[in-house]
């Protein structure tokens, strides 16, 4: 239960941030999208993202910071193996499910539905 | 109206405008971020609680389960886009619903929807890629970077 109520603030939290940032600042959700996951990539890299997934795990894998998370620690793990090849797989070898996921599932619904009319 | 009173109209919508803007953006930013604070952090809980099926049925890792939560929440969001529900929730809650893994899968399917007019390739095929490319070429490019620096520093 503890988990559940750290996922919740963590990943609320991050949401909250990101609400700010739309109002504060105009930034448009697109580069919201751009920003967090970027963020993502370099709190990963200097180390400061790992322990807030352990800490709060979907809390802070769900939002797209956590999807940066998994690119950088890719790359990462992927030198560790390949070595400078690495680099170039490692980030979409980690990220390739939800990556796929996405534009599967996306292509799917845009097939079957009809946009909404707008009111 | 002569010129005065125009004046006088003017200042006042000013003052009004003023005021406007002195007062609401505080509660709207509470209130928006307060609504994307539950349904974010609801959509997270949601996303541990396929997690937690994941890891106990389907005997999988920390790290797998967590991918899995991505994915299934990918299909809910697409799912849901597709019937036209999700656009009253981000409408609701905000950078709730864009700022988790649900926001990058609605801004692949809302556009790739909404251009089918334009053909498969063209519309559909090109315009999933309207936000999302944008995300994965700053993504991977900085996780690109990353590896190669990791490489000459190993830290």
């Amino acid at each position: 239960m503890l988990t559940y109520i750290k996922v919740f603030l963590v990943g609320g939290l991050l949401c909250a941030i990101g609400e700010a940032l739309i109002l504060k600042t105009k930034l448009t959700p697109a580069r919201i999208l751009v920003t967090y996951i970027t963020a993502g990539v370099v709190l990963s890299a200097v180390g400061l993202y790992a322990p807030l997934v352990r800490f709060a795990s979907a809390g802070a894998t769900v939002p797209l910071t956590g999807f940066g998370h998994a690119l950088a620690q890719g790359a990462i793990s992927g030198v560790q193996e390949n070595g400078l090849l690495g680099a170039f797989t490692g980030g979409l070898s980690a990220t390739a499910g939800g990556i796929a996921a996405a534009i599967f599932f996306g292509f799917l619904a845009a097939m079957f539905f009809k946009p909404q009319p707008k009111d | 109206m002569d010129k005065n009173q125009q004046t006088d109209r003017k200042a006042a919508l000013e003052h009004y405008a003023e005021l406007v803007h002195r007062f609401t953006p505080k509660s709207h930013l509470a209130q928006g971020c307060l609504r994307a604070f539950w349904v974010g952090g609801s959509i997270c809980m949601l996303g541990q609680a396929i997690a937690d099926v994941g890891a106990s049925w389907l005997k999988l890792t920390t790290t797998s389960s967590l991918m899995l939560a991505s994915v299934v929440l990918v299909f809910l969001t697409a799912l849901l886009t597709g019937i036209g529900i999700f656009d009253k929730i981000a409408q609701y809650a905000g950078a709730g619903t864009v700022v988790p893994i649900t926001g990058f899968a609605n801004a692949m399917v809302s556009p790739a929807m909404e251009f089918k007019p334009e053909g498969w390739v063209l519309g559909t095929g090109a315009r999933l890629f309207t936000i999302a490319g944008p995300v994965l070429v700053f993504g991977i490019s900085s996780s690109v970077v990353v590896g190669v620096l990791y490489y000459f520093i190993r830290w």
